[in-house]
């Protein structure tokens, strides 16, 4: 009924010509090609998401993962700010994550060397902060129970980190690698010599940290996870029962663990006995 | 409707309009422009010959560009610090700039806006209301560099008529503006950032390269092979926020009909022609007309007219003056 009102109308008064009209017709066909074509491309973002999802250590002060990811604005400010460059940018690989601040523990952990963690400082959209808005979730074993003891700032009048929920748990994943736990001792260069790890040790500068490898150990039972740890009593070694009469320790990982990954830098062996489980909560003692 | 509705409507992609009344003053100048066909000839053919062909604002416009990005990645790897993070956020001296449409974008998918980041988007955002708006596409976005560089490939190509350029409705950017702010709103993340070639080039530039310029490379091919500066003109929503901004701002090119021979030299080089559209014989209603938001200020036309009918303007500067 429609067409056969239209089309005397239509050959009464053409608007354009047929080929104007198709042109017009070709160009919108086009530009709905090619909005679909963007929008498709931006939404592929979403595959690495849904394979990797919580897989990647966040920078300290990180909300939830969605909430970060939303929030984050892909400036790396935090990645300046950081005096250990323990922080990375993430890839196009990384989907929607790209521009995105991570950390890779094993390769350069977060020593809070700055001590007052800074990359939370440097954050203009509050997805490091310190204070949580109160109507975002919070995972329960996320929050940490007391503000954490900065072992480098214990003797000063505020020695807390101001961090509230963790990054991640460590966690003894291959005690059969661990030194200590086959009761062994470590000398020399905690992650030999091509290492470019750095760290901040108190007994040499406070202030300016420096690479691993010009820091080598001597010691008869290794316990490089716990003397490095930068918190205070996030980890212990106990002594481990065996009948084999060698004096054996293993690492405990306790509550003030914020997740920092120095254990997993540190730890000598290949590949590291304690790893950082990213995003992961506490959910008590693995012992 | 009004001119600046018009102008407003033209960005979104409406096209331009004949105007409904033309200024007695602009009808005098037609007419006398038109009198003496020998003399207005031979006045052109003057024009042309007296020209100099320069790059004045082009290379003046590089050099910020090239400065601005340079600011960035010096701060960062010689730790100078004046210039800190890149283009979707920085702190200048220590003062937050976040940019609008990464602004606009967290705020979406986010849904909560932080003090510093209201902060840092309202300075950036009286900022370029004082520097024209889309004045951020052609003097800072490092993608509006290297487009407007291959853009000379696609451009020769074209001339051997090797290539043929495709054009899309201008509105499919406005389209784009609604989607990519929508999409924040319902997934929750920033979608547009992952694509956006503003953020990829800044980051590549202070914390090195990545996959992600292979995606950069891609968008080149097909402004090279396909379609003219067609990430600009018809995807970037950052342009459009921009652009929105630009609207309310005292810095604008101007045109001053009574000097132009409307050869449409400008109009060939120009990023978003259709702002250049009161350059054409008969579509100039005042004796002076600013060519609105969507113009990005680049003064490539300035650079390239013979009659200097195409001016930068600060509006109400210079009645003060």
């Amino acid at each position: 009924m429609g067409d056969a009102e239209q089309a005397p109308r239509k050959a009464a008064k053409p608007a354009m010509s047929i080929e104007k009209a198709q042109k017009a017709r070709r160009k919108f066909l086009q530009s709905v090609g090619l909005t679909a074509g963007v929008i498709g491309i931006s939404l592929l973002g979403y595959v690495p998401l849904s394979r990797a999802a919580g897989t990647r250590l966040r920078p300290p002060g990180a909300l939830n993962e969605a909430d970060f990811l939303s929030s984050c604005i892909k400036c790396g400010q935090c990645v300046q700010v950081c005096p250990v460059q323990a922080i990375k940018l993430a890839d196009l690989n990384d989907g929607f994550g790209v521009g995105v601040p991570h950390i890779d523990a094993r390769e350069q952990a977060c020593d809070f060397s700055c001590d007052a963690v800074q990359c939370i400082l440097a954050c203009p959209t509050g997805a490091l902060t310190y204070k949580k808005p109160e109507f975002l979730n919070t995972r329960e074993g996320a929050r940490l129970a007391v503000a954490p003891i900065l072992k480098a700032k214990e003797k000063d009048a505020e020695p807390t980190l101001n961090l509230k929920e963790r990054i991640g748990v460590a966690k003894l994943v291959r005690p059969e690698n661990c030194l200590a736990v086959q009761g062994k001792g470590f000398k020399g260069q905690a992650r030999g010599a091509n290492f470019k790890g750095e760290m901040r040790y108190m007994d040499v500068d406070r202030w300016k940290p420096i690479p691993v490898r010009d820091h080598p150990y001597d010691l008869e039972l290794c316990d490089l996870c716990v003397r490095e740890c930068p918190l205070k009593n996030a980890i212990e070694l106990r002594p481990l029962k065996g009948a084999d009469g060698i004096a054996r320790m293993t690492p405990v990982v306790m509550e003030p663990c914020v997740g920092c990954g120095v254990c997993e830098m540190i730890c000598p062996a290949e590949s590291a006995a304690i790893v950082v489980e990213a995003q992961a909560v506490w959910k008590g003692a693995s012992v | 409707m009004s001119r600046f509705t018009d102008l407003f409507m033209g960005m979104l992609g409406a096209a331009p309009k004949k105007p409904a009344r033309v200024a007695e003053k602009v009808q005098k100048i037609m007419v006398l422009k038109y009198e003496d066909k020998d003399r207005y000839i031979k006045e052109k053919l003057h024009a042309r010959a007296h020209h100099e062909v320069s790059h004045k604002w082009r290379n003046r416009r590089w050099a910020v560009l090239l400065a601005t990005n340079l600011l960035f990645v010096l701060s960062f790897w010689l730790d100078i610090q004046l210039l800190e993070g890149s283009l979707t956020a920085s702190r200048f001296a220590g003062f937050h700039l976040i940019d609008l449409n990464s602004a606009l974008q967290v705020m979406l998918a986010h849904k909560h806006i932080i003090v510093n980041l209201f902060i840092g988007t309202f300075t950036v955002f009286l900022l370029w209301v004082l520097l024209g708006g889309r004045t951020f596409c052609s003097w800072v976005c490092p993608y509006h560099l290297v487009s407007e560089l291959t853009e000379k490939l696609h451009l020769k190509l074209v001339d051997r008529k090797i290539v043929t350029d495709h054009e899309f409705h201008r509105g499919t950017r406005t389209v784009f503006w609604l989607l990519f702010g929508l999409m924040s709103i319902v997934t929750g993340y920033t979608v547009f950032e992952t694509l956006s070639p503003t953020g990829i080039l800044s980051r590549a530039l202070i914390y090195g390269p990545g996959l992600a310029l292979g995606w950069v490379f891609l968008l080149l091919l097909f402004e090279v092979f396909w379609s003219r500066r067609a990430w600009c003109r018809y995807v970037c929503p950052i342009g459009l926020t921009y652009g929105v901004v630009g609207s309310i701002s005292p810095m604008q090119v101007s045109y001053h009909v009574e000097h132009c021979f409307h050869e449409g030299d400008c109009r060939k080089v120009c990023l978003v022609p259709h702002v250049l559209d009161v350059t054409v014989k008969g579509r100039a209603s005042e004796e002076s007309m600013s060519l609105g938001p969507d113009c990005t200020r680049c003064g490539l036309c300035i650079d390239v007219c013979p009659t200097d009918a195409l001016r930068y303007e600060v509006k109400g500067l210079s009645k003060l003056l």
